[in-house]
């Protein structure tokens, strides 16, 4: 066990316009965590994980990172040169829609390809057969290397922008609704193929999602927001089985049984 | 028509009025101060279009003094429309000497091509540029291409370049090649074939890009490093033509081919008509005053 | 022996919020103890809170009171109102546990399923499968089926999957919930053996046996849920 947590939320609060979007969010992350945030439409979810991403600047509270080179760094001090150096370097970002994520006028190669380019990388042999083992990683035909993500299906473009956010190696990896909008069997082919990546890579994570079941699948840790707080935290068997809030208690009771 | 080579008296001196020219001046030494990065600049309403050379005009106008003999070419040709009138509207508003041998001018105006000629210390070429972003093309945001300068992130063209090697096998970029100046931003060398990149690395003589409707001037001083991009396993290379000029023979100059005739027969020629007429041995000194 | 595992007030009430937070009272200042060979059941009829007790020893339901400790590298463990992390480290090296339903997992093959907890501790993943199909082979479980995803098992097939997972790392602390629930007499039977020579070789187990006959063979002693308990009433090394 490590001494230092990889990330760590102080108070983390941002308005909008008046109106709390999160409040006093605080937590630690450890090395080879997934936390999962959840909550309805409106809880703040999306608005804390920006704010933990640094995509967004917290009206009060920090965001501390235990990064590789330079020690505990505080998310929104930094530079932007910095901060957006590590987004593409020690961190990766699955957006909910994988266009977001990705450049879709290039080839799937390319978009694997380009955080190695952008470091340095400067073999097109090299780089391509890192993007080839990567697209072979996520199931995705070999043939495709070439083509562009626009002729890719919905549930190939999120694995396409899953790989390009690994082909780093991050250490941390924040992940919006990952399987949001993708058929149920599309969904669970990216669950089963993020649970794989997240423990053979040992990645810590944060994911947001409203799915309860996409938690239990893939994340150790739960955070239940409502209303811009935490209502419930703990460990996801724990906060799935034992339910104590009675918002928690509702969102576990609504899951529709198959 | 006549050239007169007696200044207009109806105009400042180069035209433009002399607080435009110290202006752009200022901004010509930021530019040599910082090679390779675009200072924006005021630029002004000139007498013909945008796409025509307003930039490197208004560049020229700054530096241009009556001891200077002016060259001005249009894709290596000094008779094209263009540059036939660009150069005669300097002799009218400069009253400079003009001349078609790139061994006598002091300062060379380009249309996409940079003279076979190898240049000297104390010359300086000026280049006309329409679009000086060499990242345009892959993002059309010029806040984003602005911080992507200022943090050297790069990715971007990398993967361009990746990109035209899947799918051409190789880097197909033939013209408006990317290079890296000074081994710090990443600049468009203007239209030029990549021919001619070469010759910018480590040139002895200063080279001033304009763009006029961009309002964009940057500079690369005498001596500096200039490399265009590539992969170590493919590198950067020239064109190459199995023919040599029809008119002189060279075999090292950028050749434009022409069709003669209808039934679509071919012929290789110097771009730069200079080039050609000085190896042919008959130059015809064009030297007024 | 020393107890590895030691339960000492242990409170817990539900509150059920929608029904106008109804408080239901499970377990009232529970102690127990297990040490290292030993196996106690727990005995009770249903509702009396034989699952809820098991599932809080494994930090699965949280008690309102109380404390857990665990003997866990070389060191007691607190495990009511630990860090996450510390319960998750837990639950990796020490105590394992089997619960009645298998959480089926989409596309993961049965032999991986089992595979998984002893690969996560470091084992080499051709020696954990070697472990994985030697135990899903004891268990009957038939070879055809060791690659295929446990989602079309039958119920007993499931269960069996769920046990060999829990029997591969060699945990010091087992908890099983009705392990042989769904099971035939043969692979009963199986199960049976395979728990006994796991208390024999060291482990601490706490179970709940609905069968008696299989309560017969592996308990060492018992603890009746209904009973209050303090610390001094907890049988030693009797066996009913």
């Amino acid at each position: 066990m490590t001494d230092a947590p990889l990330l760590q939320a102080r108070d983390v609060t941002k308005h909008f316009a008046g109106r709390v979007a999160c409040r006093e969010v605080t937590f630690e992350l450890w090395p080879g965590e997934v936390l999962g945030i959840v909550g309805e439409s409106g809880s703040g979810k999306t608005t804390l994980l920006n704010c933990l991403a640094g995509r967004m600047t917290p009206d009060a509270g920090s965001v501390a990172y235990a990064s590789a080179s330079s020690g505990v760094v505080d998310i929104h001090g930094l530079s932007e040169a910095r901060r957006r150096l590590l987004t593409r370097t020690e961190w990766g970002f699955v957006n909910q829609d994988a266009r977001e994520g990705l450049r879709m006028g290039v080839s799937a190669g390319a978009n694997i390809g380009e955080r190695l380019m952008a470091i340095g990388a400067r073999h097109y042999g090299d780089i391509r057969g890192v993007a080839a083992d990567w697209l072979d990683r996520v199931e995705i035909e070999p043939d495709r290397l070439d083509d562009r993500p626009t002729t890719f299906s919905g549930g190939m473009r999120q694995r396409l922008q899953i790989a390009r956010n690994l082909v780093s190696n991050p250490r941390l990896v924040f992940m919006d609704e990952p399987t949001g909008g993708l058929d149920v069997s599309v969904q669970a082919r990216i669950l089963d193929l993020l649970r794989g990546l997240v423990t053979n890579l040992n990645l810590s994570a944060v994911l947001v999602t409203h799915d309860l079941g996409v938690a239990r699948l893939l994340t150790h840790r739960l955070m239940v927001m409502q209303g811009g707080r935490v209502v419930e935290d703990g460990l996801t068997d724990q906060v799935l089985d034992d339910p104590r809030h009675a918002y928690t208690q509702m969102l576990v009771s609504s899951i529709l049984p198959v | 028509m006549p050239d007169t080579s007696v200044q207009e008296a109806a105009y400042n001196y180069a035209y433009l009025d002399e607080q435009t020219k110290r202006m752009i001046r200022r901004a010509i030494l930021k530019a040599v101060a910082v090679p390779g990065y675009q200072v924006p600049f005021g630029g002004r309403e000139m007498p013909l279009p945008y796409g025509w050379g307003t930039g490197g005009i208004q560049v020229t106008a700054a530096i241009i003094g009556r001891d200077d003999t002016l060259k001005v070419i249009d894709q290596g040709a000094d008779d094209t429309t263009n540059a036939v009138s660009i150069r005669r509207f300097f002799a009218r508003v400069a009253g400079v000497a003009t001349t078609t041998r790139t061994e006598d001018a002091t300062i060379i105006q380009t249309r996409h091509r940079v003279p076979e000629t190898p240049l000297k210390e104390g010359q300086i070429l000026v280049f006309q540029v329409p679009i000086p972003e060499p990242l345009r093309m892959l993002e059309p945001r010029e806040t984003e291409t602005r911080t992507l300068h200022a943090l050297s992130e790069y990715g971007v063209m990398q993967v361009s370049l990746y990109e035209s090697i899947a799918r051409h096998g190789r880097i197909s970029k033939s013209y408006n090649y990317p290079v890296m100046v000074n081994g710090r931003y990443i600049m468009s060398p203007s239209p030029i074939p990549k021919f001619d990149n070469p010759k910018l690395d480590r040139s002895p003589a200063l080279q001033l890009y304009g763009a006029g409707r961009e309002k964009r001037i940057y500079a690369v001083p005498p001596h500096t490093p200039v490399k265009s991009l590539d992969f170590d396993d493919h590198p950067f290379e020239i064109e190459t033509w199995t023919e040599c000029c029809a008119f002189c023979g060279s075999r090292e100059s950028f050749l434009d081919e022409m069709i003669v005739d209808d039934a679509g027969k071919r012929m290789f020629v110097c771009s730069d008509t200079d080039w050609c007429q000085e190896r042919q041995g008959h130059h015809q000194e064009q030297k007024r005053k | 022996m020393l107890p590895v595992l030691r339960a000492t007030g242990l409170t817990k009430s539900f509150v059920v919020h929608a029904q106008g937070d109804l408080a239901l009272p499970v377990l009232r200042d529970v102690a127990l103890a297990v040490s290292p060979g030993e196996c106690l059941a727990l005995v009770g009829p249903s509702g009396t809170g034989k699952s809820t007790l098991l599932r809080s020893l494994y930090g699965n339901y949280r008690p309102d009171a109380g404390s857990i400790r665990v003997r866990h590298r070389d060191d007691w463990v607190e495990l009511v109102g630990a860090e996450p992390r510390v319960t998750l480290d837990v639950r990796r090296r020490t105590v394992g546990f089997v619960s009645q339903f298998l959480r089926v997992i989409p596309r993961v093959a049965a032999v991986d399923v089992v595979a998984e907890p002893t690969i996560r501790l470091g084992t080499s993943e051709t020696e954990a499968r070697r472990r994985a199909e030697f135990l899903l082979g004891v268990l009957g479980i038939p070879s055809r089926l060791w690659s295929l995803p446990p989602a079309t098992f039958s119920g007993g097939e499931q269960q069996r999957v769920n046990i060999a997972r829990s029997l591969i790392a060699d945990y010091p602390i087992l908890l099983l919930d009705e392990p042989t629930a769904s099971l035939d007499d043969d692979n009963r039977n199986g199960v049976v053996d395979l728990i006994r020579q796991r208390r024999e070789a060291g482990a601490a187990i706490v179970g709940i046996f609905h069968d008696a006959g299989v309560r017969e063979v592996l308990a060492t002693r018992i603890h009746d849920v209904t009973l209050p308990q303090t610390p001094a009433q907890i049988p030693v090394g009797a066996h009913p």
